[in-house]
């Protein structure tokens, strides 16, 4: 492997004019004083187009009658690399399986969105929301109560633009 | 209906008037450049700038204000603490007074008399302010000094050898005013120029860009911010300072660059003059005129029986405060403005600027100028457009030779070398390049 040093093309002390290159300097600075870019979004009023991939705080789906969509079938924290959905499974006199503990800590969580992907019933979403700071460090452990109550719309973690990625 | 001055009771009353307006504009326009600053800083480098505070950002200084206030003082435990508590002081005191001698807008007339438009009409205007805005850099030295910390100290020299170096420059720059008008006066200055019939930007071109430059030192303004370099110094001098202590030099750097821009409007843009003779007005030997033929080489004396008494109004007033303040605003717009598009000086080349190149072009000039003053009044040329014309002539020439020796190289070398100077490009082989 060679090392090239790239030597600056410095102007000649004698063939340049440093009045000029300074006025040109205050011009320059001058048409940015009068026509400034306007590149600056102004935050909290103007809110970003967030891509439809992109991977948020997660909700949960419920049904017509708010019961959640979960079967409590343990696929989701099985699959899950940073370990931060705690589920407890249980059953009903029907014999339907719901969780009876949810919960996701969003600290941990490290939004791929594969809960999403595995969740046989599409209960479990990541959403395309990403405002989610708190006072205390607990209120960042979402119970099943909150996940439901999350109203953004959930990623379709493909752009249907382009869903191959191209 | 008789012109005289105010006085009594109702003079002392406009006096208190003025001073308290004075006093309060001068800080106004200081708290006001703060956010100007930020704002063209903001808008030259595609930001929007403080835009949270009251409606476009316009109470940003005030919450500024009441921030620096609620901070809390630290005091190194090691600094001299008297010292440490009066470099601020001694920095923004005579920043605030020296706006006392600048006239600021054509003579007032009320039922009790006319109200000149200046604080002190003393007789030695520009010295007042030339002593008194040199002890401001004490302010800086004192501060950096007390501070017990290197780089605070460093900021301090730097202050203080930037300040001895500029201030002779500077001095010869107003020598050129005052070898035009035959006095210190600022009052007299803005006369002169009204008379002329032109201001002394034009006739004095190259004792404006002296000054002009040298403001911009005395300032401890970009490209000469020496003593702050923050790059460098940490902060420089301000380096151990908080809260409203620190607040404070800011003020007075705000402060002197108000007073710099009265400075140069009044002594080469003509003051509160604006063009025509319509708001002509000075005190010439009790009466308030507004022109005169001048003896031949006697600029500041009238031939008597020759005067044009002068009819001062409120909207003349008005008038002319305004031109005032728009050419106060305009130069500082213009050290905003340089400060967010040229880079600082390296500490050798602000030296090298001051010594080599402008005190010897400030003393040729000054030279150049008194013979022309000479040969003109010997010639019995009278005070007025074509004396004015003759040394626009004269001082173009001067002008047009000191950017032409100044620029290229041949007085002043950039900081790198040029391609020449250079190795040519190489290509490390391989077995060096991998370090066995």
């Amino acid at each position: 492997m060679t090392i090239s040093v790239k030597v600056m093309k410095r102007p000649e002390p004698r063939t340049t004019s440093y009045l000029r290159a300074a006025l040109s300097g205050m011009a320059l600075t001058f048409k940015h004083l009068v026509n400034p870019a306007k590149l600056t979004q102004q935050y909290p009023e103007e809110q970003t187009d967030l891509s439809p991939r992109w991977r948020g705080t997660h909700r949960m789906e419920v049904h017509a009658d708010g019961r959640p969509k979960c079967v409590a079938c343990g696929l989701c924290p099985t699959v899950c690399p940073a370990n931060c959905i705690r589920l407890v499974g249980g059953e009903d006199d029907q014999g339907h399986r719901y969780p009876v503990v949810y919960e996701i800590d969003e600290f941990r969580c490290i939004f791929c969105g594969m809960c999403q992907e595995v969740c046989p019933v599409e209960a479990i979403h990541v959403g395309q929301h990403f405002e989610n700071s708190e006072y205390t460090r607990d209120r960042f452990v979402y119970d099943l109560d909150r996940l439901m109550e999350q109203d953004h719309p959930t990623t379709l973690l493909w752009d249907p633009s382009d869903p191959r990625s191209e | 209906m008789e012109l005289h001055p105010i006085s009594g009771i109702p003079g002392y009353i406009a006096m208190v008037a003025k001073v308290l307006a004075v006093f309060g504009g001068v800080l106004l326009v200081v708290a006001y450049t703060t956010l100007g600053e930020r704002k063209v800083a903001a808008w030259i480098q595609d930001r929007i700038g403080p835009n949270r505070v009251g409606p476009w950002g316009l109470l940003q200084p005030i919450a500024d204000g009441l921030k620096n206030i609620l901070k809390e003082e630290t005091l190194p435990a090691k600094s001299a603490k008297v010292y440490f508590l009066l470099g601020p002081m001694i920095s923004l005191f005579p920043a605030l007074v020296t706006f006392a001698v600048i006239p600021f807008a054509a003579p007032l007339p009320t039922p009790w008399g006319v109200v000149d438009m200046i604080v002190a009409d003393i007789p030695i205007g520009i010295l007042y302010i030339m002593a008194l805005s040199s002890i401001g850099v004490y302010g800086l030295v004192v501060g950096g000094w007390a501070s017990n910390n290197k780089y605070a100290l460093l900021g301090g020299m730097r202050a203080s050898a930037q300040m001895v170096s500029y201030e002779v420059a500077m001095g010869l720059a107003v020598v050129a005013i005052l070898m035009m008008t035959g006095n210190v006066t600022l009052t007299q200055v803005v006369w002169q120029q009204q008379q002329l019939g032109m201001w002394f930007a034009l006739p004095l071109s190259l004792a404006f860009i002296l000054f002009i430059i040298s403001a911009f030192a005395e300032t401890n303004r970009l490209p000469f911010d020496m003593p702050e370099s923050e790059s460098e110094l940490v902060g420089g001098f301000h380096t151990e300072y908080s809260g409203m202590k620190y607040a404070m030099y800011p003020m007075a750097e705000y402060a002197h660059m108000t007073t710099a821009s009265a400075l140069m409007a009044t002594l080469f843009f003509g003051g509160w003059d604006l063009p025509g003779s319509w708001d002509n007005a000075f005190w010439y030997d009790g009466r308030l005129i507004q022109s005169c033929t001048f003896a031949v080489g006697a600029a500041a004396t009238c031939l008597p029986g020759t005067e044009v008494l002068a009819v001062p109004a409120l909207w003349k007033t008005a008038l002319t405060f305004a031109g005032f303040f728009a050419k106060v605003v305009f130069f500082l717009l213009v050290y905003v403005w340089v400060r967010w598009t040229l880079p600082r000086f390296r500490y050798d080349q602000v030296m090298a600027l001051g010594w080599k190149v402008l005190l010897p072009t400030a003393l040729a000039y000054i030279m150049l100028l008194a013979v022309s003053i000479l040969v003109l009044d010997e010639l019995g040329m009278t005070w007025g457009f074509w004396y004015g014309l003759v040394l626009t002539a004269v001082s173009g020439v001067a002008t047009g030779a000191f950017l032409y020796f100044v620029d290229r190289g041949h007085t002043i070398t950039g900081a790198a070398a040029g391609e020449s100077q250079r190795t040519e490009i190489k290509t490390i082989p391989a077995g060096i390049a991998a370090g066995d």
